[in-house]
C-alpha cells in the first residue's frame, strides 16, 4: 500500500518473542462426516517468523487446506481442533479466543486467499465493494475515502486501470482478474500473515508468476509472514524461505528450501521429487510416479503413513509412527522417518 | 428473437395490462358490477343495450351502450365484472405468496445458514405446516373469522411459507459451502452481515422467481376456493367466482364461465411462462 491507512485499534497483548509471528504445537483436525471421522491434519507443529515463507507442499488430499483452513479457524461443519493443541499467533492464544474477538484478527491480522478465484467473489457484488467491505471492517477509513483506497489496492496488486474494474461484477473478470481481487480483499489491511492456499493453481503459467512476483514484494514491504500452499514444487522453491513436506496430514519432512532441496532425508520427498517431469529426460521415457495410494484419512495407519508405497520400507514402519525428529547437525531440518535417506545410504 | 417475444415480452405485457386494468377501473367508463338487469340476462358479447329511459333529459346517445363482454346470469356487465374482480385474484395471488416469500425466506436462511438445533426446529415446524390439510385450515378460518379478503390473504400466505422455506433453505445449503461465502468470514463478518450482505442478494433471485410460480398458483386456488364457498362473498366478483357462477348457465350462455376462465389461464400462464424465463436467466453466474 502506497500511503498508510489509519487502523482501528489492534487487539493488542504484549508480544513476548516478536521474531515468530506464529507458534503451532500438536495441530491435529478431526472431521465429523457420514463416513466416520477424518483425521485431515494429525499433529502438525511448525512456527514461522515474520517476513518468512513457509511453503507446504504434498499430494492432494493430504490435508494442506485443511491445515490453512484451522489456522485462521475456519473449519468446514463438522470439522473441530482436537484439544491440547497449541496456536500462539502474534503472541496471542488462537485456541482461547472467542468467536468475537477472531473476527477482529480475521482479514487484519491473518487472511487467506483461496484456490479458486471463481468461486471466493460473490457473484452479485460490485467487486469495490467487496474489497470497500474488509476497509470498512478493520480499518477508521472515511465512507467518501473508500472508493480511492479500494482503486489503490487494485493497483497494488498489479491490476491495470484499476478505477475502471471496481464498477464490476466478478462474472465480468478474467480468472487472473478475480485472483487479484481476491489477493486484494486479502492484502488490504496488510495482514502480519497471509495464508495462500494453492493462489495460482486456477491460473496460467505467466499469471503465476506475476502474482508470486507481487507477493514476493509486498513481503519485501511490509514484512509478512506468508504460508505457500502449493503442489508444484517448483514455486515452493523458488519462493520459500522454507518448505515443509505434508503426508497423509501429517509433516513428514521441514527444512530450510536449500537444505531441503539438495539434502532430503525422508523418501517421500524424495518420490515426490523424482516425480516431476523433467525437460532434460530422454524422449520416450514414461513419467514416474509414486505407486500406490496416499493413507485413507478416515482410517489412518497405525505406522508411517507412507510404508506401504516406501522402497526402503522395514518392519518396524508398519508397527510404529516415527516422530518428527531435528536432523542431528542442523536442528531446522526435521523429518519422521526411522531410517532417513543419507544414513550411509543414497 | 421471435422466441423472446413469445416467452418474455408477451407474458410482461398482459401482466402489466391487467395491473393497470385493476388500478384504474374506478375510472373507466363502464357500469358498476354489480348493477343487476333483468332484462338482460346472459346477453352475448356485443350486445348493444338500450337502457330504460329513468333517467329524466338524458342524452339520446346515453340510453344505449354496448356490452363488450356480455352479461351474466344475473344481467352483471361481465367487462366491469372481470375488471373489478382482477383486483380480489391478484391481491390474494400477489400478497399471500409476498407474505409466504418474506417468512419463509428468511426461516429458510436461518436453518440453511446457521444448521443445527436451529435447522432442525424450523424443518420440523414446516413439516407440521405441510402435514396440516390446507383446506381444513381454511373452512376453520372461514368459520371462525369469516371469509373475506384479511383472513383468506393470511391463510393462503402461511400455507405457503414451508414452500418458500424449502427453496431458500435448499440455496442457503448450498451458497454456505461455497469459497465467498467463508471469505466472508475470514475477513471478520460476523453472522448477521453475512446473510443480508452474501446469502440474501444470491437467494433472493431463485426466491423470487419461484414466487412468481406461486403467485400463479395463488390465483389458480382462489378460484377453487371460491367454488367451495371459502373465496370473498358473491356480491365482491372475483374471477374464481365468476366461473363458479357460470357454471350453472354453461349450456345456454358458456360465455359467462369462458370469459374469466380465459383471463384467468391468460394471467396464469403468463406468470408460469415468465417465472420460467427469468429462472432460465439467472441460473448461469
Amino acid at each position: 500500500m502506497t500511503e498508510t491507512l489509519p487502523l482501528k485499534p489492534r487487539l493488542e497483548t504484549p508480544n513476548p518473542k516478536p521474531e515468530t509471528l506464529l507458534r503451532v504445537a500438536d495441530l491435529s483436525v478431526r472431521i465429523d462426516t457420514r463416513k466416520g471421522l477424518m483425521h485431515p491434519v494429525d499433529h502438525v507443529s511448525f512456527s514461522l517468523a515474520s517476513g518468512r515463507t513457509l511453503g507446504i507442499v504434498g499430494e492432494s488430499g493430504c490435508g494442506k487446506t485443511m491445515l490453512c483452513r484451522a489456522l485462521i479457524r475456519l473449519l468446514p461443519p463438522g470439522g473441530h481442533i482436537v484439544r491440547g493443541a497449541e496456536m500462539r499467533f502474534n503472541g496471542v492464544d488462537m485456541g482461547a479466543l472467542s468467536e468475537k474477538s477472531l473476527s477482529r484478527i480475521r482479514g487484519r491480522d491473518m487472511a487467506m486467499v483461496f484456490q479458486n478465484p471463481m468461486t471466493a467473489l460473490n457473484p452479485v457484488m460490485r467487486v469495490g465493494k467487496q474489497i470497500g467491505e474488509n476497509l470498512r471492517l478493520h480499518t477508521a477509513t472515511a465512507r467518501k475515502d473508500v472508493c480511492d483506497a479500494v482503486v489503490n489496492c487494485l493497483r497494488q496488486v498489479g491490476m491495470p486501470h484499476p478505477d475502471r474494474y471496481v464498477d464490476c461484477y466478478p462474472h465480468q473478470l478474467s480468472g487472473g482478474m478475480r485472483q487479484r481481487v481476491v489477493i486484494a480483499v486479502a492484502l488490504c489491511c496488510r495482514p502480519k500473515l497471509l495464508i495462500a492456499d494453492e493462489p495460482t493453481t486456477a491460473l496460467d503459467v505467466t499469471v503465476q508468476a506475476e502474482i508470486l512476483r507481487r507477493f514476493d514484494r509486498l513481503q519485501g514491504e511490509s514484512g509478512m509472514a506468508i504460508i505457500l500452499v502449493t503442489h508444484n514444487l517448483a514455486i515452493a522453491a523458488n519462493h520459500a524461505d522454507e518448505v515443509a513436506v505434508m503426508y497423509g496430514g501429517k509433516i513428514v519432512e521441514h527444512a530450510p528450501t536449500g537444505l531441503l532441496f539438495s539434502r532430503m532425508r525422508h523418501p517421500y520427498t524424495r518420490s515426490l521429487m523424482g516425480a516431476v517431469p523433467r525437460l532434460d529426460a530422454p524422449a520416450g521415457e514414461p513419467f514416474r510416479t509414486i505407486e500406490g495410494q496416499p493413507p485413507d484419512l478416515s482410517n489412518p495407519p497405525m505406522g508411517c503413513g507412507f510404508a506401504d508405497r516406501c522402497q526402503y520400507v522395514r518392519p518396524i514402519c508398519h508397527r510404529a509412527a516415527p516422530p518428527l525428529t531435528g536432523c542431528k547437525n542442523n536442528n531446522d531440518h526435521r523429518f519422521a522417518c526411522f531410517f532417513p535417506l543419507g544414513d550411509g545410504r543414497d | 428473437m421471435f422466441f423472446r417475444l413469445l416467452t418474455f415480452w408477451m407474458p410482461l405485457t398482459w401482466l402489466l395490462f391487467v395491473t393497470l386494468c385493476t388500478v384504474t377501473a374506478g375510472w373507466m367508463p363502464m357500469p358498476a358490477p354489480d348493477i343487476m338487469d333483468y332484462d338482460h340476462q346472459n346477453a352475448l358479447p356485443g350486445t348493444v343495450l338500450i337502457m330504460p329511459e329513468t333517467t329524466a333529459g338524458a342524452l339520446p346517445e346515453a340510453r344505449s351502450r354496448v356490452c363488450w363482454l356480455g352479461t351474466d346470469a344475473m344481467g352483471r356487465d361481465m367487462l366491469s365484472r372481470v375488471i373489478i374482480g382482477a383486483r380480489v385474484s391478484l391481491a390474494v395471488g400477489v400478497t399471500a405468496p409476498l407474505i409466504g416469500l418474506f417468512i419463509g425466506g428468511l426461516l429458510g436462511m436461518v436453518a440453511g445458514y446457521f444448521r443445527g438445533v436451529t435447522e432442525s426446529i424450523i424443518i420440523g415446524f414446516m413439516d407440521v405446516i405441510l402435514a396440516f390439510p390446507g383446506l381444513v385450515l381454511l373452512l376453520a378460518v372461514g368459520f371462525y373469522f369469516g371469509t373475506h379478503l384479511w383472513t383468506l390473504i393470511p391463510s393462503l400466505g402461511f400455507l405457503s411459507v414451508p414452500a418458500f422455506c424449502r427453496v431458500s433453505r435448499a440455496a442457503t445449503l448450498q451458497l454456505a459451502g461455497r469459497e465467498f461465502v467463508i471469505a466472508a468470514k475470514m475477513i471478520g463478518n460476523n453472522n448477521g452481515a453475512i446473510l443480508v450482505r452474501e446469502i440474501l442478494p444470491n437467494v433472493a433471485i431463485p426466491l423470487c422467481v419461484y414466487g412468481l410460480i406461486i403467485m400463479a398458483l395463488m390465483i389458480v386456488v382462489e378460484g377453487v376456493l371460491s367454488f367451495l364457498g371459502l373465496s370473498v362473498p358473491p356480491p365482491t366478483p372475483s374471477w374464481g367466482g365468476m366461473i363458479a357462477a357460470g357454471r350453472e348457465v354453461l349450456g345456454e350462455a358458456p360465455h359467462v364461465c369462458l370469459i374469466p376462465a380465459t383471463v384467468l389461464f391468460l394471467t396464469v400462464l403468463s406468470l408460469n411462462v415468465l417465472g420460467d424465463t427469468l429462472r432460465g436467466w439467472t441460473r448461469p453466474q
